[in-house]
């Protein structure tokens, strides 16, 4: 450890400021991209992406803290979905006033997020997995089997008498909004108390309520969290498509695509998810659309494949593994970390409490 | 007799293992105990009971005037006894000093819902915190993920979290199984020094004889989930059952684990 201190002092410095104006630019990228690229085929992309980026965001803000794997997100992207297309139908809203509809939505996936996490999060690990798919198959059976719902020909969203051309670019602005939302809240919970307790119980949930913290109560609210903003996210997928059927606002593959996405780009982490959600939607989008693959699955036996390539070569995302070969890079020749081998009072400096703070931040 | 924690009667079964068989020790206020025994003696079952990790099939434990059989443990660990794990439990994935955290999160409630979610209501145990890990000594590590912490160095992060709630009663489970010998040293004289300026009190189980009969004033030996015999360290160690029960049983080896 024989680094220099100003060196050492520089660097917490700096990234502040090179995160911060990074975060800028993407969001400049982000609000200019419909302008820039005013093509529909294109801002499709945009679109979905975005969809995608709140709800892998929204599904790592419960599993991606708690360690509990969620399968059943589907259940609050088409409760949320068939929710909107419900009430414009019954209530005969149309036009722009159905997207006044979104806080039902979200109301509607917190209120199934409740009895759904009273009863799934009893359970823990595989068997907390497998709750998940079954609640998942109870509500696509149920959009299947009731007759308010519409049956197996789904729902139809009222009509959007917007100018083809410019169609996708409303849309593309409030699933932006969503997802910046979903980050900001994603954001706040990984840096408060709330969050702390969250990643306390995924490392030992028994351990964490020997010292206090009320396992059920916080599991259940991140939990909730996530419900309410994928039912807002499957509402607005819905309004974007025109259409919702049982097998696709309750898809298997929604659930898995989500999973992906977090694994590819880095499980647990904010960015990560973001990432995933970038690369993966985008690429299926782009496949489907080729003469190629459009018959068959064969873009979903591809994404299989990544998802091998992921979990066998980088366990552990794109984000955590590109992070540490920084690092290591950075600190070539020199420990990455003080040497946690010497015990007894410190005899070198001790940390001041912001740079402990700093670094314990992620 | 002020005895701050006591058990009485205590009877624990696992299907047909007798764990702990009527097992009645008393804790005097400030005074450091130890619990003894041979392995499968009960000791760690009658940590559980006392911590509320298990429920005993019949008897009660008290701490002072209070009956807190049963209790769930983070109701335990508010009303003032803390413990450490023989295989320690620390967060591997959080930093050292976010293990210390949500040990004083406990402490005080969040009065309403945003709270949860801002970062000053528990800014101040920070520091706290900090001075912990000092005393502890391993506060140079703060920033860093536990699990990367030495088997050594997690004991004193146990140790260190479970101040952190301010205990009456610290119950440690083998505080210097497989742990070097200066570092044995160190965590004796925390355990004095607490006692001594704090006026905590401890109740440990140790297989290190030496360290037992060091530090502890009054010592039981539990043998079959019952106590065999309770007193100052000199009186046990001559006692005709106790080297029957435990010390004769193995004497070539002390197997420290």
């Amino acid at each position: 450890m024989s680094e220099s201190p100003g060196r050492q002092r520089a660097l917490p410095d700096l990234a502040p400021v090179f995160k911060g104006g990074g975060l800028v630019a993407l969001i400049a990228i982000a609000v200019a991209f419909p302008q820039v690229y005013t093509n529909p085929a294109v801002t499709n992309y945009g679109v979905f992406a975005l969809i995608y980026v709140t709800a892998a965001s929204g599904w790592n803000i419960f599993s991606g803290n708690t360690g509990y794997i969620s399968l059943g997100q589907a259940v609050f992207y088409g409760s949320g979905a068939y929710a909107m297309g419900v009430a414009a139908r019954d209530w005969n809203i149309t036009g722009t006033m159905v997207f006044a509809l979104l806080p039902l939505a979200m109301a509607v996936g917190a209120a199934i997020a409740v009895p759904f996490g009273l009863v799934a999060l009893r359970v823990r690990r595989h068997t907390f997995i497998v709750i998940t798919i079954a609640f998942f198959f109870i509500f696509q059976l149920m959009a299947f089997n009731f007759s308010w719902t519409g049956g197996s020909s789904g729902l139809s969203s009222p009509f959007l008498n917007w100018p083809a051309a410019s169609y996708n670019t409303p849309f593309y602005y409030i699933a932006f909004a969503f997802a910046a939302g979903t980050i900001a809240i994603a954001w706040l919970v990984r840096r408060s108390r709330f969050g702390l307790q969250l990643r306390a119980i995924r490392d030992d949930e028994d351990r964490a309520r020997g010292l206090g913290v009320r396992a059920m109560r916080v599991k259940l609210s991140a939990f909730v969290i996530s419900g309410t903003i994928t039912a807002g996210i499957g509402a607005v997928w819905f309004y974007y498509i025109n259409q919702v059927e049982p097998q696709t606002g309750f898809d298997p593959l929604f659930d898995l695509t989500l999973v992906l996405m977090a694994f590819l780009g880095g499980y647990g982490s904010i960015s990560g998810a973001v990432l995933g959600a970038l690369i993966i939607e985008p690429l299926t989008l782009w496949l489907n659309a080729q003469p190629e693959f459009s018959s068959g699955s064969l873009s979903e036996i591809l994404l299989g494949g990544i998802f091998l390539i992921v979990v066998l070569f980088m366990p552990r995302g794109i984000i955590p593994t590109s992070g540490e070969l920084i690092t290591r890079l950075r600190t070539r020749g020199r420990a990455a970390i003080a040497p946690a081998t010497t015990i007894g009072p410190a005899s070198g400096t001790a940390p001041t409490p912001s740079s402990v703070v700093s670094g314990g931040a992620q | 007799m002020t005895a701050l924690l006591r058990t009485d009667g205590l009877v624990k079964a696992y299907g047909g293992v007798q764990a702990l068989n009527g097992a009645t020790i008393a804790v005097e206020a400030g005074t450091v105990a130890g619990l003894i025994g041979p392995n499968g003696s009960g000791k760690t079952t009658l940590f559980n009971v006392v911590t509320g990790y298990e429920r005993p099939d019949a008897g009660e434990v008290w701490f002072g005037d209070r009956a807190i059989t049963n209790l769930a443990p983070d109701k335990v660990f508010a009303a003032g006894i803390g413990r450490t794990f023989q295989l320690t439990r620390i967060f591997p994935r959080l930093t050292v000093l976010e293990n210390m955290l949500i040990a004083a999160q406990g402490k005080d409630r969040p009065r309403n819902l945003l709270s949860w979610f801002g970062r000053d209501a528990w800014t101040h145990h920070r520091r706290h915190a900090l001075e912990l890990l000092e005393f502890v000594g391993i506060e140079r590590h703060a920033g860093i993920l536990a699990g990367s912490l030495s088997y050594g160095q997690r004991k004193l992060l146990e140790l260190a979290y479970v101040l952190v709630a301010d205990p009456a009663v610290i119950l440690l489970d083998e505080p210097a199984g497989g742990v070097n010998p200066t570092l044995i040293n160190h965590i004796a004289d925390r355990i004095r020094q607490l006692n001594a300026e704090q006026g905590t009190t401890f109740l440990l189980v140790e297989h290190n004889m030496e360290f037992v009969m060091g530090l502890c004033s009054t010592i039981t030996v539990l043998e079959s989930g019952k106590d065999v015999v309770s007193g100052p360290p000199d009186i046990v160690r001559t006692d005709k059952r106790v080297l029957d029960a435990y010390l004769g049983a193995d004497l070539e080896e002390e197997d420290p684990r």
